[in-house]
């Protein structure tokens, strides 16, 4: 409190820090906060008090920005429902929006959806024929039905979303921030790999890891950007020279902008919904003058087998540390060091987590290397390559879906393991981060249930300002109808 | 190298005479069958050994490899702890570029190719002072490789090397990785204690060929990288604090058969006992294979009190590291003339061609200076090379008194003043006779004004202090060199006339009866004749008497 006192006394004397001076944000629970417990959602760092901030959480106080507090996270940030924390699961607001429950409940039809060029509207049907019901809704109480947040940064995307802060830090690996705004309905930006500093970020993926933004819109993201954004010399990965600082224009033109439509994302279980706001959103883009092509991205399928080795190995690696000797959780028992490490990891870390950790070092044993983690790495050259190539071609960004559809229930997301959901939620969001290019998913319309929608752009590396430009026009375009925790609720 | 003196003039005058033979080693035929001996010996014997050395060399560096903390030796525990020294989540590793220069440099002293674009790796093993999991180092791509290390294997006090001889091992690479904490096991109160302050701090892993076959080989290498080390200031070479750390792989096979299987002995912390370690486990596998058993590799450590390597039973189990590439830290560049970027300051990135001139001369090149120009035997430059302070003083005399032979000042040097220092238990820096005096007493000698026995006695008294000038203390004592020839005549007639018994078994056949002659010569004449021009005319008179 005392430091938005600071804030507004600044701002009154005509003296901000910055255009975010005053304003409320909200960090992952991965991202080291001097003195605020960092728990990464496990039992494992339930007890770290970080003795230092993260670059971004230091540049952003330093900005005159307020920490609102910290968000709730999958385990380590391995998950895509933000489901698997100790604290337990994140809760998607729109589980309590009036449009969704009364569809839910049955009490009013699905939603119909018009999107025509230019505007899109929503209305109920009038014919009973389109009318769909969710077949499970008898059995459901409001306890068990809710929506999941998305994963693994769902908190920050609900903080953002329920408008309990103004901008939110994420972590996105595979999609973490990017999935949970398009089922919370924000916006979800991962910037170019290098363009800000992980220095306090606990890691996933050091080599795919990028601190990400949540808000409510791309002026938003750009202002949050840059803050952070730059050189740190505390990570060696952050780059020198590419990033300057920028601000996005008013007057938006996307007249000279070459849009590729990747063909290998028109997935099997895309849904109905998602395509049709996929198909509209092209068509927005071609109406107003951009060139729309298709490209193809062959190798981008492979993406998440690749990403399970990758994401293993350098799990197994990175979670060597936690052994409850210099920080975090200690275990009671323990008759020697090994087996007080034994005791420790186990109790400290998931099952999900677990699992990753073995499965890393298996495929990091000597005689297993080359066959996985080499031709995983080749794999991931490939993915980055057909990247490389579609820019090089002409393309400026590419438009995708961020996600197969709207939230899904918790019901029907505990259904499946963790590896299979990952291996699901992940398809559109994850090879991005195996080439390092910035992606951003836009909320663009509601589906049939009442629920957003976000379709993700993506650009080649370093072209962040271009990437956001075009997130802003189309921002300005969709007119999404934001949830309002007031008459939402 | 220094011998104690005995202040009896007999004790000095035999230590005399064995110096002489030290001098004329080399060209004393009976030296030969000595190594024909050995050499028979060694054929009977039929092992062969072959040892490689891996060395731990820690870069004096102010800071330590990936983070700002210091790195001083005795600081108070973890005083020296960068959060990333403890692994705290979060960190990140940036590389110390003095660090890396000090590989570079150390890579082109030992001969080594620099790869221009080196990476580092992650090696994982749990240990309670190895905070992270693993070690960052470089296993695929190091710093340095394929180079050479050139020395002199010499040691008087082994029978096998009392004759210098020039050697050349293999450098296969030099990597540049982490420190592990320090473990402290209190057995009393079943605990352990770990100390970070050393995790970190640059190391650079040198691995040599396996060029070696035996101990005092593989001691020569380690004193020679010693010297290279200090001499281009990366690390302060200090066994005993840790600062460089050997372990040798040992193993033992007949001529013509194939390598056998070997073991490793860890954290050798002095020369000494690398060479004792060795010795042990060579000793060791012969035991074992000669009863008819077999040698598994295995991982041991020196017990220095009992002087026997013992097996370290945690490592019972073969590790396997799971290397992976270090995801944080991007490959490491460095450039030479040709390619250095123009876009950067020459502080921003490393010049292997620029630390190449920073090279300074190096011990090698001294010592053949020292043989080839200033004609010392190769046991001097050694013995010069191998102590600075030494050599500081040596430079002085011969600055002080140009006209010297450096032959002569280093061999009045190595015995007489150096025997001072040994028994006063000083060292050359403590010295307080002046370079200048000390030049003025080999003038003496030089101009053959005075013996070698006078020599000695003169440095034992001016180096008690004594602070008349030499020549000063000839004239008070008498001690000119006698050169009448008349007045030796009579002291060898005296000699053989008053040892009848040593004249005798002298012609029997017994040389070293002969001493007792010139011992006697040498007594009435206080030191003041030529013992060669003693030793001609005994003979003569001996020879004529019969």
């Amino acid at each position: 409190m005392s430091r938005a006192a600071e804030a507004d006394r600044r701002i009154s004397a005509g003296q901000p820090l910055s255009q975010l001076d005053g304003i409320p944000v909200a960090f992952k629970d991965n991202f080291c906060t001097k003195g605020v417990k960092t728990s990464c959602g496990s039992r494992m760092l339930r007890n770290f008090y970080p003795p230092y901030s993260a670059t971004v959480v230091q540049r952003l106080a330093g900005k005159g920005t307020v920490m609102m507090g910290k968000t709730n996270m999958d385990e380590f940030a391995m998950g895509s429902g933000s489901v698997d924390s100790i604290y337990g699961p994140s809760r998607n607001p729109w589980s309590r929006s009036v449009r969704y429950r009364e569809r839910r409940l049955g009490d009013a039809e699905p939603l119909r959806v018009q999107a025509t060029s230019g505007q899109v509207s929503y209305s109920l049907p009038s014919s009973t024929e389109e009318q769909k019901t969710c077949e499970d809704d008898e059995t459901l109480s409001d306890e068990d039905d809710w929506l999941i947040a998305g994963g693994s940064s769902g908190g920050s995307a609900v903080a953002v979303a329920t408008g309990a802060s103004f901008i939110a830090l994420g972590s996105d690996t595979g999609g973490s921030v990017r999935n949970p705004a398009s089922y919370c309905g924000v916006f979800g930006y991962k910037p170019t790999y290098g363009l800000v500093s992980r220095h306090g970020l606990i890691p996933l993926v050091n080599s795919m890891d990028a601190p990400s933004i949540f808000a409510r819109s791309t002026d938003d993201l750009a202002a949050a950007l840059e803050i952070v954004a730059g050189h740190d010399i505390r990570d060696s990965t952050t780059v020198r020279e590419q990033y300057k600082p920028f601000s996005l224009p008013d007057d938006l033109s996307v007249k000279d902008l070459h849009v590729g439509i990747p063909t290998e994302y028109h997935a099997p279980g895309l849904s109905q919904g998602m395509l049709d706001a996929w198909s509209w959103v092209a068509d927005l883009f071609d109406n107003a003058g951009a060139k729309v092509s298709r490209v193809s991205l062959p190798h981008t399928q492979y993406s998440i087998v690749c990403y399970s080795v990758l994401c293993a190995c350098e799990v197994a690696s990175n979670m060597a540390r936690y052994d409850g000797i210099q920080f975090g959780h200690r275990s009671e028992q323990g008759s020697s060091t090994h087996a007080l490490y034994a005791a420790t990891r186990h109790e400290g870390f998931n099952d999900v987590v677990r699992g990753r950790i073995f499965a890393g070092n298996y495929f990091l044993l000597k005689r297993n290397y080359e066959k996985y983690f080499v031709k995983a790495q080749q794999v991931r050259q490939l993915i980055a390559e057909d990247y490389r190539h579609v820019f090089s071609s002409g393309v400026n960004v590419l438009l995708t879906p961020t996600t197969f559809g709207d939230a899904p229930s918790y019901r029907s997301f505990i259904g499946a393991d963790n590896r299979t959901r990952s291996m699901q939620e992940d398809v559109f969001t994850q090879p991005a981060n195996m080439a390092g290019i910035p992606a951003v998913s836009v909320p663009v319309m509601l589906s049939e249930r009442g629920l957003p929608l976000g379709l993700q752009l993506m650009a080649d590396n370093f072209h962040d300002k271009q990437l956001l430009t075009c997130a802003k026009w189309l921002e300005s375009q969709v007119n999404f109808p934001r949830f309002d925790p007031v008459t939402d609720s | 190298m220094a011998t104690p003196i005995a202040t009896k003039t007999f004790r000095s005058l035999k230590h005399n005479f064995l110096k002489i033979n030290n001098l004329l080693y080399t060209r004393i035929p009976f030296c030969k069958k000595k190594h024909q001996i050995i050499e028979t010996a060694k054929q009977a014997d039929q092992w062969q050994a072959v040892i490689g050395l891996e060395i731990h060399a820690q870069i004096n560096s102010a800071s330590k490899l990936f983070s700002g903390s210091g790195t001083s030796f005795s600081s108070v525990v973890n005083n020296q702890v960068a959060l990333f020294d403890a692994a705290i989540p979060g960190t990140l590793p940036v590389l110390n570029k003095k660090c890396v220069e000090a590989g570079v440099l150390t890579g082109l002293a030992l001969n080594c190719s620099i790869n221009k674009v080196s990476k580092f790796d992650r090696k994982h093993y749990f240990y309670a002072d190895l905070p992270a999991g693993y070690q960052i180092t470089q296993q695929r791509q190091p710093i340095a490789h394929n180079g050479r290390i050139n020395f002199t294997v010499f040691n008087p006090a082994s029978p096998k090397h009392t004759i210098p001889r020039d050697m050349s091992v293999g450098i296969i690479q030099l990597q540049l990785e982490q420190d592990s904490g320090k473990s402290l096991h209190d057995e009393d109160n079943q605990h352990t204690l770990v100390d970070l302050n050393r995790a970190g701090i640059a190391l650079m892993e040198i691995v040599t060929a396996p060029d070696m076959s035996d101990s005092e080989e593989a001691a020569a290498l380690v004193k020679e990288l010693q010297l290279v080390l200090q001499a281009i200031d990366t690390c302060n070479c200090k066994m005993e604090e840790g600062s460089l750390r050997v372990d040798a792989n040992v193993s033992i096979h007949r001529p013509g058969e194939p390598l056998g299987v070997r073991t490793e002995v860890k954290n050798l912390n002095s020369i000494r006992f690398v060479a004792k370690a060795i010795n042990y486990e060579i000793a060791e596998h012969k035991r074992i294979l000669e009863s008819g058993g077999v040698i598994v590799n295995e991982t041991k450590s020196f017990d220095f009190k009992t002087g026997k390597t013992v097996s370290m039973r945690d490592k019972e189990m073969k590790q396997d590291y799971r290397f992976m590439p270090e995801p944080n830290l991007p490959p490491l560049r460095v450039y030479d003339n040709s390619d250095f970027p123009t876009t950067k300051k020459s502080s921003q990135a490393i010049n292997i061609d620029t630390l190449r001139a920073a090279l300074p001369v190096l011990p090698a090149e001294k010592r053949h200076h020292l043989v080839h120009q200033q004609g010392l035997s190769v046991a001097h430059a050694l013995m010069l090379v191998a102590d600075d302070d030494l050599m500081q003083y040596y430079n002085s005399v011969l600055a002080a008194s140009p006209h010297l032979t450096p032959k002569l000042v280093m061999s009045v040097l190595a015995t007489d003043l150096l025997a001072c220092l040994y028994k006063a238990k000083l060292a050359i820096s403590d010295c307080y006779l002046l370079p200048r005096l000390f030049a003025e007493v080999c003038s003496l000698l030089q101009a053959e004004a005075i013996t070698t026995t006078t020599t000695t006695k003169l440095i034992q008294l001016m180096f008690n202090g004594e602070t008349l000038p030499p020549a000063d203390i000839i004239e008070n004592y008498e001690w000119h060199k006698i050169t009448d020839r008349a007045e030796i005549q009579r002291h060898c007639e005296e000699a053989v006339e008053r040892n009848p018994k040593a004249v005798r078994k002298y012609r029997e056949g017994k040389p070293r009866y002969f001493t007792k002659l010139v011992y006697h010569v040498q007594t009435k004449s206080n030191g003041c004749t030529d013992p060669l021009v003693v030793t001609e005319i005994l003979k003569k008179l001996i020879s004529e008497v019969s």
